[in-house]
């Protein structure tokens, strides 16, 4: 198990601690995907939106190479915050400055949330944004009338023209799964506490559905959540017979395979560079605050220098 | 310097681009604003080009071109073209940002020849360090039409606010580069509040930049903070010429809260402080000859050896005559104690 590593295809580290980022590369993460969402209440000015996308592109991804964890984002603007149009027609206009950028891995997440009109204008626009700039898609899917809210998504995807192997659904559970894979989409589990989706629940349906087109990740954010959800989840899967090959595609190939259509994602990026060293060079430098030490293991004790 | 010269200093900063003379200035410890002085220069006085800019973009052509793929090269014509015949904000963007996927980040390993055909045409340039996707950034950005210096900045300010890493790197790099120098002094102070060390080494490192244009209190901080993340003093242009007693006594209160902590302090700090030695700083002297590294002891050397003071020069017979020695002989300076 020591061996495998993971990708977490979403996770809010700008809500997360660099206690999370250590414990995470401890267990194998060894990359991550960040989707622009929202805050957890809304913003009013579109100037803070587009230092949200800087610091995803900037700060977070340099902050994430100092643990040695690679830190690639989608870029969007999220359903609950379409709803406030004024301020969402100028987020639009923000989008293509970011969306081409390097690490930018997808258009996410993107999608319905109450299902309104107003969200409904701005997924077309931003699907319409993706097939232009041949970006992958990555779907939010709603947390109340879900199963209805994620027909549609793919509906409206298909509606698009957007090739059915470019959108990830994410947020499914038992109840979304079968149709989202039977047309061909991505499905993505969110492992959640309480609320989207449990990892002993996960680990049946990767045993009723196999390995195909299915990826978990954490959506760890500033909820209560689990940053080292996908880890945990395989060792879960692995204690309950699956296959490691199996465990392999769901925690890490297939989530490389999706984003990797974008073609700011690969393997090379974090190969070789598989020990922890914050002496280790991020394009040339290395990021210490003044006076600290590298640390460059983990130490138990309570001794703070 | 007698004060006439002070004057004429003070004149000609005045009437025409105020910053070498400003530099010679605050050698004085005057400043801007205690001369009352306008931070700004006239615009009629305004420098366009700091250097030859057709030549630059010649050169950063041909070390592009020696490093990328025929594709990569098409691009990077198709995207010089654009520019030329219709320069827009949009298409400097799009070509800005996707660099990197058509020229890659080979870094363009630069013989030591055209190291100095770089330095010779603007000085203290030196891209010895640069890579690929950021000589194009900039070769990019150096093809933008520069007859507003109000709309270059526009530009430049939107690049800035929306750059990721790499951008914000190659965007610090350009700075000795860039017409209007004058305007960017805001701009290279937010590259030292950065906490991404490679975009602070961008502007603070192998940069003329900084030293020409910065007045005394930013390059302090610039200095200082170099030294606090731990980036390499000997590759900060100017380093010596821009010395001051104040900043070499920010560095010994430095030195004596990293002491207290129990930590260790760079040993090339000593080189900045040196020049400037008095009775607050001979004492870190004393302190680093009885109590110092072998390389502590021998910045000790050095920093008393360049002071020309002579309790200085004592304590250093005093401690290490055989360093003193090998300083005279040319067998140790700062250069070959942080090989």
């Amino acid at each position: 198990m020591n061996d495998l590593l993971f990708i977490d295809p979403h996770a809010h580290m700008t809500s997360r601690t660099t206690d999370d980022y250590e414990a995470m590369r401890q267990a194998g993460v060894v990359a991550l995907i960040e989707p622009a969402f929202w805050l957890g209440q809304p913003r009013t000015e579109p100037g803070t939106f587009k230092d949200y996308y800087s610091s995803l592109v900037g700060w977070e991804r340099f902050r994430a190479s100092q643990f040695g964890i690679r830190h690639y984002c989608t870029i969007g603007l999220n359903s609950k915050e379409s709803n406030n149009e004024p301020l969402a027609e100028r987020v639009m206009d923000l989008l293509p400055l970011f969306a081409t950028k390097e690490g930018v891995v997808g258009i996410g997440e993107i999608g319905y949330d109450d299902q309104t009109a107003a969200e409904d204008k701005y997924f077309r626009l931003q699907l319409e944004l993706a097939k232009e700039l041949g970006l992958p898609v990555q779907i939010h899917t709603p947390h109340r009338d879900k199963k209805r809210g994620t027909s549609r998504s793919m509906d409206v995807c298909e509606e698009h023209g957007i090739a059915t192997p470019r959108v990830i659904i994410d947020h499914n559970n038992e109840e979304t799964v079968k149709e989202v894979l039977d047309r061909g989409f991505w499905a993505a589990f969110s492992i959640y506490p309480k609320t989207k989706m449990g990892n002993e629940r996960m680990t049946d349906i990767v045993k009723q559905y196999g390995p195909e087109r299915i990826m978990v990740n954490s959506a760890c954010d500033w909820g209560i959540s689990d940053p080292l959800a996908v880890p945990k989840t395989a060792t879960l899967m692995l204690q309950r017979g699956i296959p490691e090959e199996h465990i392999r595609m769901v925690t890490y190939s297939n989530a490389l395979a999706a984003f990797g259509q974008s073609g700011q994602m690969r393997e090379a990026d974090w190969l070789g560079t598989s020990t922890i060293d914050q002496r280790e060079k991020f394009q040339g430098s290395s990021i210490l605050r003044g006076g600290q030490d590298p640390r460059i293991e983990k130490r138990d004790s309570n001794i703070i220098e | 310097m007698p004060l006439e010269d002070v004057k004429i200093y003070l004149f000609l900063a005045f009437y025409h681009n105020m910053a070498p003379f400003l530099y010679f200035a605050s050698r004085l410890q005057l400043t801007p604003s205690t001369l009352y002085l306008p931070v700004q220069p006239p615009k009629e006085a305004m420098t366009t080009d700091q250097s030859d800019n057709k030549k630059i973009k010649s050169y950063l052509h041909a070390w592009i071109n020696a490093k990328i793929s025929p594709e990569g090269l098409e691009w990077l014509t198709g995207k010089l073209e654009q520019l030329a015949t219709a320069p827009s904000d949009r298409n400097l963007f799009l070509a800005f940002g996707a660099a990197p996927r058509f020229v890659g980040k080979e870094p363009l390993r630069l013989t030591k020849k055209e190291v100095e055909q770089a330095d010779s045409i603007r000085t203290g340039w030196n891209p010895s360090h640069w890579t690929a996707d950021q000589a194009t950034r900039i070769l990019l950005l150096l093809s933008l039409p520069n007859n507003d210096p109000d709309k270059l900045v526009n530009t430049l300010n939107q690049l800035f606010s929306t750059a990721e890493v790499g951008e914000l790197t190659a965007l610090y790099l350009s700075l000795p580069l860039l017409p209007y120098p004058e305007q960017h002094r805001f701009r290279a102070t937010e590259g030292f509040r950065t906490n991404m060390n490679v975009v602070f080494n961008a502007v603070a490192l192998d940069n003329p930049y900084p030293a020409e244009y910065l007045d005394e209190p930013a390059w302090n901080q610039m200095v200082l903070k170099a030294i606090f993340i731990g980036s390499p003093l000997h590759r900060i242009y100017g380093l010596d010429a821009r010395s001051n007693p104040t900043l070499a006594r920010i560095l010994s209160d430095f030195a004596h809260e990293r002491w207290a902590a129990k930590r260790t302090v760079p040993v090339e700090l000593w080189r900045v402080a040196g020049p400037h030695m008095d009775e607050k700083i001979l004492p870190d002297m004393v302190r680093l000859f009885s109590q110092g590294t072998e390389a502590e002891q021998e910045a000790a050397a050095l920093a008393c050896a360049a002071s020309g003071q002579e309790s200085a020069g004592q304590l250093l017979i005093k401690h290490r005559p055989d360093l003193k020695e090998k300083i005279q002989k040319g067998e140790l300076s700062w250069d070959k104690l942080v090989q």
